[in-house]
């Protein structure tokens, strides 16, 4: 037995020498002690960007550090969240309202960081919902949701939500296309009669508030994904769109016969204008704007009932095609907006269009057909160049600034590092498995900051200890600082992390909010001092306006609530120090805790159904003496002629 | 002694700072409080370091029983030392003016320092008495009573002057920017008492 372990050893020391040895020809991520090293971000010591990843069937944002790959916070968006009450406080609640009513859920996929000039400047962050079309906005300094508007005739909102260079407008565009308006027709008869709507949603330059400007009603195509033009393209935004065939079944055959499906060139700038001028056809529609107020900590949904849609073919000039191969997916346009690259999914290669050429061609009016008025451009006239690459399955490509491009091949597992301009092929490192997006902070603006990028991956099976059949998405990162790619690390994310966006910690960090101000506590029902306390019956309705500070809650002690009441709790958090939430939770109470911020206020609803005196208590351990901070609720029959009082340290 | 004239009239008036900036300053750092809760201490009143630290002090503070930290209009010093600053200013420098007219000798300029320190020397005593009080007469239903390691109750008294080890809090007590503006000021007075003393000698060996 002892000869056998030494054996093991030897052998063991053996492999260690021969892997070390192999370091730097290492293909398959084994961790080097340099790798170690670049992503050891040590106790106490912060990482150096933040990286926004969706949550895909989460519904949420979630946020991490690079290089370390450390999550910091969960962001609800699109679905409920318990660890809150998001979506389950009164103040919430309104946020995921829909013209289909409240929908606790949805499907977030593309976050984009607001720009102004082209570079990132740390203000919002978007994301998309795709089940039911949605836009939110989040805010960089309390990351939280504030805004959420519903994109109304579409379906899939997929090719979302990706903004203009100077956070004009985030662009929603839609991966289905449906008859529009909605009506009761035959699936079969989709060709010609199906449309995709593209939405242009303003954003206001001061508050961020988000409306539609306008609707472009294009082709029943799949708009599948798009990124805006960025320096001299600026006021140009690319769709790549699939199923040009207008298949309405098995799409996987149907919407893949095409050689060449296209991308849309959309001239924004022209629309506005047209729009400006009065333009476009106001069309009746239904859909909820939820908005989030600070001050008042409150969510509110306004019903839209109107929406302008815009006829490409009324606006000459306004829609070009650019044929491209294969069911392009991601859509990719390079820092200097010259090169527009249309990653062809079911393809080898890249295909990169030339902005320039594309304006030459179109001046040049020399078209290849049109499909349903709109104008075609010849493929071999808006071509920059093929990139050869070897893989097999391209995505999605971001830039590093330095004149190179990163493109994720789902087929082949890996990403493959080209160079702009002459398309030659530099570098490919494998991915555990079947990448989706890749990113590098800000890779899709004038600015990237080409330090690290991010690998997405849709398939984990072994890369970590097994949890049964479901497991976390992985993701890698590579240092891209030097000629080739170095894989550095590999840790799971949350959800499906879709698309990413990644920042500077440096921009962020200094303006993240640590409290509330409770003197601009603007809630209703807020009470700023202990004393403003108090019960308050309307006929079956109780509100509670109760107050919390480290250890205790203000009242503490409730009688004369009865059977049948809605209680309202109403919790102002009088705490004004940094990272002091207190929670709030009462038994048999049909809905989710509450966690209340420094200086805010936060709604809970509590029906009682039983005679008795229950308990509630603070759910987040607060101070030394969170244990003690909790109280009691009697509750009387329905017909008792208990007083309603109420008191603390009495 | 024009010189030492011209000190003197200047010299207090660096006192003035202390209508600005705080006389004192003590840091509270903790484990949980990797940026530390700072009170500083104005001739006028205690503020916070950083905006609601004085709230923050106050509620770590009920736990062990202190009292709340005192309100501007709490406690009479508050209300008499900008008013004895104001004098000794005026004072000092009408000191000056006269010694710069030669209507007063160099010893005014000496007597002027040795009140101010005197009334130095009794403020960091009456000071220190609110120390004593503040960290020591605390609430006897305080909800953590804690007590040294021979029996006695333990007490919270800030030092005067240095670095302490309270509980988990790492208490400093230094001197801050207005009392080092009031120290400058009044070794400019010495100075000027100095010079004047120097000078007089001079003229007198000259005569």
């Amino acid at each position: 037995m002892k000869i056998y372990n030494r054996l093991i050893m030897t052998l063991g020391t053996a492999l260690l020498l021969v892997s070390c040895g192999q370091q730097n020809k290492s293909s398959n991520g084994a961790l080097s002690s340099s790798a170690a090293e670049k992503v050891y971000v040590a106790p106490g010591e912060q990482d150096e960007f933040y990286a926004f990843m969706s949550g895909g069937y989460s519904g949420n944002l979630t946020v991490y550090g690079l290089p370390s790959g450390r999550m910091f916070k969960e962001i609800p968006v699109f679905s409920q969240f318990p660890t809150s009450g998001y979506g389950y406080s009164e103040e919430t609640k309104p946020m995921l309202n829909t013209s289909h009513g409240f929908v606790p859920w949805d499907d977030s996929h593309h976050p984009d960081i607001s720009q102004t000039n082209g570079e990132l400047d740390g203000r919002w962050i978007f994301i998309n919902g795709n089940n039911t079309p949605r836009i939110a906005r989040i805010s960089l300094s309390t990351f939280e949701t504030e805004e959420i508007i519903e994109v109304p005739n579409s379906a899939g909102n997929h090719s979302s939500s990706f903004i203009t260079e100077n956070t004009e407008y985030v662009v929603a565009g839609t991966r289905f296309s449906v008859p529009i308006p909605q009506r009761d027709m035959p699936i079969n008869e989709y060709k010609s009669n199906f449309k995709g709507s593209l939405s242009f949603i303003s954003v206001d330059p001061e508050h961020g508030h988000m409306d539609i400007k306008f609707q472009l009603m294009m082709p029943g195509f799949n708009y599948d994904l798009s990124h805006p033009g960025r320096g001299k393209s600026h006021g140009w935004f690319f769709f790549t769109t699939y199923n040009t065939e207008e298949a309405h079944t098995l799409q996987e055959v149907n919407a893949s016969q095409n050689d060449k499906d296209f991308i849309a060139a959309v001239n924004w700038k022209k629309i506005e204008e047209y729009v400006n001028n009065g333009g476009g056809t106001k069309m009746p529609a239904n859909y909820a704007h939820n908005l989030y107020d600070e001050s008042t900590h409150t969510a509110t949904t306004t019903m839209k009932k109107e929406v302008l849609t815009v006829d490409p073919l009324k606006v000459p000039g306004a829609v070009y095609f650019l044929p491209t191969p294969k069911s392009p997916h991601g859509c990719d346009v390079d820092p200097s907006g010259q090169y527009i690259i249309g990653n062809g999914k079911l393809s080898a290669d890249l295909t990169v269009h030339s902005f320039d050429k594309m304006i030459a061609a179109i001046e040049g009016e020399k078209f290849d057909g049109e499909a349903y008025g709109i104008p075609i451009l010849k493929f071999e006239d808006v071509l920059a160049g093929q990139v050869k690459s070897g893989g097999l399955g391209p995505l999605h490509t971001e830039f590093d600034g330095e004149g190179n491009a990163y493109t994720t091949f789902f087929i082949s597992s890996e990403v493959v590092k080209w160079k702009l301009g002459t398309w030659e092929v530099i570098d490919r490192k494998p991915t555990y498995y079947s990448v989706g997006h890749l990113m590098i902070p800000g890779g899709n603006s004038r600015k990237p900051f080409g330090k690290y990028v991010v690998a997405l991956n849709k398939i984990t099976k072994d890369r970590y200890l097994p949890t049964g059949p479901e497991m976390e998405h992985s993701a890698q990162i590579y240092d891209i600082s030097g000629e080739k790619m170095e894989l550095i690390y590999d840790f799971p994310t949350h959800g499906e992390p879709h698309y990413a966006a990644g920042i500077p910690a440096e921009i962020l960090a200094p303006k993240s909010k640590k409290i509330y101000r409770l003197d601009e506590n603007k809630h209703p029902y807020a009470v700023l001092s202990p004393t403003e306390s108090k019960v308050v019956r309307e006929g079956n309705e109780v509100h509670v306006y109760m107050s919390t500070i480290r250890s205790h809650f203000t009242p503490d002690n409730i009688e004369g609530i009865k059977v049948g009441d809605k209680v309202y709790f109403h919790i102002t958090n009088h705490e004004q120090d940094f990272d002091v939430p207190h929670g709030f939770a009462m038994i048999g109470q049909n809905t989710s805790e509450l966690l209340v911020m420094p200086g805010q206020t936060k709604t809970s609803v509590w029906e009682p159904k039983q005679v008795g005196v229950w308990p509630f208590y603070c759910t987040d351990f607060c101070s030394a003496l969170h244990q003690e901070m909790q109280g009691y609720v009697r509750v009387s029959p329905a017909n008792s002629n208990v007083e309603l009082n109420w008191s603390l340290g009495e | 002694m024009k010189k030492a004239s011209i000190l003197m009239i200047v010299g207090p008036l660096f006192l003035l700072g202390l209508y600005i900036f705080p006389l004192w300053s003590i840091m509270l750092g903790a484990p949980q409080y990797p940026d530390p809760l700072g009170l500083n201490i104005h001739i006028s009143g205690l503020k916070g370091v950083s905006e609601f630290d004085i709230q923050n002090i106050d509620g770590l503070n009920h736990y062990i029983g202190m009292q709340t930290l005192p309100k501007a209009n709490e406690m009479w010093e508050f209300g008499a030392f900008p008013i004895v600053i104001g004098v000794m200013v005026a004072l000092g420098s009408l000191i000056g003016i006269l010694g710069y007219l030669n209507k007063l000798s160099y010893k005014w300029f000496l007597g002027w320092f040795l009140i101010m320190s005197v009334l130095g020397v009794l403020g960091m005593y009456d000071f220190n008495e609110w120390l004593i009080d503040y960290g020591t007469n605390l609430d006897p239903n305080a909800i953590m009573k804690l007590t040294n390691t021979d029996g006695s109750p333990m007490t919270y008294k800030p030092p005067l002057l240095g670095h302490v080890k309270m509980l988990n809090f790492d208490v400093t007590s230094l001197p801050a920017s207005g009392a080092w503006l009031m120290f400058a000021g009044m070794m400019l007075t010495l100075l000027a008492a100095f010079l004047g003393w120097k000078n007089q000698k001079t003229v007198k060996s000259r005569s």
